[in-house]
């Protein structure tokens, strides 16, 4: 196990240097920072040259890279171009998208779970049916339309709840934004367990302990359950990108100042080291979630072992 | 027990160690990569419509799918599946209409969905504008229609560049082998780690002036790894068949399995995959563009005049101007998931 996490580990390197090289590439390359900042004007050369070299833009990009990437692991994500330290940006945005994406995540394996078995062992009845379609139908509509309508519907003409969040956003206001971030991801999950458990309900290990007399209930949770969520689990662990990527969407709509919604002022304002230093992180976390998931394989499945 | 069904990814040196890391491809692969290939090698090698009319000796002409003692291909199987299929019929209805209206939009929209009038600001619906005018005093009900070539220009086109360019790496990938298999995977990893959506937003937001044709070079740019990486996973399980060993012991060129024996074989997961994120593909577009960062004013997209129509949440007065793009948008996703579903049932054996 000690060692299987400390290969995974040392895997992770060159991907996290490629992708975050990739974005750098992206922001430095494709487009020009310096020149973003004056906005339509054409700035000053000698200005522009001398913020060029405070920023390291002089330099060729590689070069740029490796100094960013050196800056990183000291600590030091740089500071945005209005001065202010992208690392205060992040620590605090970051607990606010984090309580978002961990609400989503709670509605998703809840609901998604629960529904997906509730169908599975009902394969083919009316139940399955409607509720496969439903999941079809929140599938199609995207995050930004159903989080617009419910700002309106529930925010705005039913007045139930405060239409934006406040700057603190406490987890009480999350959960409207939390639950709609959750809806497309929350049908996936229905569907993936759906079929999960309908493979495995004719499993030997299932009939196994249905012969041994145990009661319905108890082999649904305990076995069939168990090694029905491999695959469940695998999406969960892919999906924290996406709902990181959907707080894009959802932050903006109901201004949670979170990370979506900085990193969406940063691409907004063109600001470059907002940009990267955000995505950067998040492209961490991503590859720490997806090391997880690979760990948590272990525990449902009993026949796979690490060595 | 899904273990032993699986085809087996790899099983070269370089990632023999990883057993966990392959298996994790994605919620897209564990659904789609145990297709037809391995479990049906009795009907393999005819293509579809080879099967039906030549071996039939001569009797019952209009048997439409009666005889269960002979082996229909994979193909005729699934086409024979998805007619019955409501599900199919609907969606492809669905699509049939989105393809006409969006190469002639002026079937059933006349007007220029760029002739505006300011004094029309958010008015709601008239004679002859059955859903009323949106902020800039422009017709909403030609806008819809005038969309639907915007996104389904995009879904197709992206689609059709992921699934070419992803089939072609990955297929050949998976088909030779060696160091351009390592590099691969290890190139699909890092464009795993890049969330499509951020990706998008950072890379779309640098470049100036975005067209279509940006956006559609940006999804094939960021969305081959995907297919790829299924591609590759389906070639290598269908190039341990026996019909592939023994079309290579009879001395086949490279070129001849790949196109005969391999590609009829392996295309499935590819098609499903493909057929499935072309839905998403276009949900992603109007994202971007409600982002701000996707197609640009005199493109007219769903996305763009859904993010008009929550600037301000001016849909608080003149909700239509919210609904009708919202709506036709969720629809035609609708249509193509609706249509991957279908297929991905009749493609896969294991369902039946």
């Amino acid at each position: 196990m000690g060692r299987y996490v400390v290969r995974r580990l040392l895997q992770m390197i060159p991907v996290f240097v490629g992708t975050t090289f990739l974005i750098f590439v992206m922001v430095y390359a494709v487009g020009d920072p310096v020149n973003a900042m004056f906005g339509d004007r054409a700035p000053d050369p000698a200005t522009a040259a001398r913020l060029r070299a405070e920023f390291n833009l002089d330099k060729p990009v590689w070069l740029q890279y490796v100094l960013y990437l050196g800056h990183i692991f000291t600590g030091n994500f740089g500071s945005a171009f209005n001065g202010r330290p992208v690392g205060d940006l992040l620590v605090s945005a970051f607990p606010i998208t984090l309580r978002l994406t961990l609400i989503a995540l709670v509605f998703e394996i809840v609901i998604g779970i629960v529904l997906g078995v509730v169908t599975g062992l009902r394969r083919g009845r009316p139940v399955d049916s409607s509720v496969l379609m439903l999941t079809l139908v929140v599938i199609s509509v995207p995050t930004f339309v159903t989080g617009s309508l419910a700002q309106y519907l529930i925010g705005v003409v039913w007045g139930l709840i405060p239409p934006a969040v406040s700057p603190e956003a406490p987890p009480g206001e999350l959960l409207l934004p939390g639950l709609v971030l959750a809806l497309v991801s929350l049908a996936y999950v229905t569907r993936l367990t759906r079929t999960s458990i309908a493979e495995n309900v004719r499993a030997d290990h299932v009939r196994t302990a249905l012969a041994k007399g145990l009661p319905r209930s108890r082999v649904t949770v305990r076995h069939l359950l168990r090694t029905s969520l491999i695959p469940v689990v695998t999406f969960l662990g892919t999906d924290v990108g996406n709902l990181m990527a959907g707080a894009l969407v959802t932050e903006r709509i109901f201004n949670i100042q979170g990370v979506g919604f900085q990193l969406w002022q940063g691409v907004v304002r063109q600001n470059a080291p907002t940009v990267v230093g955000f995505v950067t992180a998040l492209v961490v976390i991503f590859l720490l979630a997806n090391l997880l998931v690979d760990l948590l394989y272990a525990v449902l499945d009993p026949r796979i072992r690490y060595a | 027990m899904p273990e032993p069904e699986r085809p087996e990814p790899d099983d070269s040196e370089e990632t023999a160690g990883t057993p966990a890391l392959e298996v994790a491809g994605g919620a897209a692969e564990l659904t789609a990569s145990p297709t037809a290939v391995p479990e049906r090698p009795a009907a393999a090698p005819s293509t579809a419509p080879a099967a039906e009319p030549g071996g039939e000796p001569g009797g019952e002409p209009g048997g439409t799918g009666g005889e269960p003692e002979r082996a229909r291909s994979l193909w005729s199987d699934a086409w024979l599946e998805l007619r019955r299929n409501p599900v199919f019929l609907i969606a492809g209805a669905l699509i049939v209409f989105l393809v006409l209206i969006s190469v002639w939009p002026g079937l059933i929209a006349s007007r220029n969905p760029l002739a505006c009038s300011l004094s029309k600001s958010l008015d709601p619906s008239a004679p002859g504008h059955p859903f009323g005018f949106d902020a800039q005093g422009c017709d909403v009900y030609t806008r819809v229609v005038h969309g639907a070539r915007t996104s389904v220009t995009v879904g197709v086109l992206a689609t059709a560049g992921v699934a070419a360019l992803g089939s072609l790496l990955g297929g050949l990938a998976g088909f030779f082998g060696g160091w351009w298999d390592a590099v691969l995977s290890r190139l699909t990893d890092i464009f795993f780690g890049i969330p499509i959506m951020l990706g998008g937003l950072v890379f779309l937001s640098m470049t100036g002036s975005r067209s279509v044709w940006t956006v559609i070079a940006f999804i094939v740019l960021l969305g081959w790894p995907q297919i790829a990486r299924i591609a590759r996973g389906s070639v290598i399980a269908t190039k341990q068949n026996d019909y592939v060993l023994a079309a290579r012991a009879l001395g086949a060129s490279n070129s001849r399995m790949l196109a005969r024996h391999i590609l009829p074989n392996a295309v499935a997961p590819v098609i499903v995959t493909a057929t499935i994120a072309l839905g998403t593909y276009i949900a992603l577009e109007a994202t971007l563009s409600f982002l701000g960062v996707g197609l640009q004013p005199p493109t007219v997209s769903w996305g763009a005049d859904i993010s008009d129509a929550s600037q301000g949440m001016q849909f608080r007065n003149a909700p239509h101007i919210l609904l009708y793009p919202a709506a036709a948008l969720s629809l035609t996703v609708l249509a193509f998931i609706m249509l991957g579903d279908a297929v991905r049932d009749a493609l896969d054996p294991k369902l039946r």
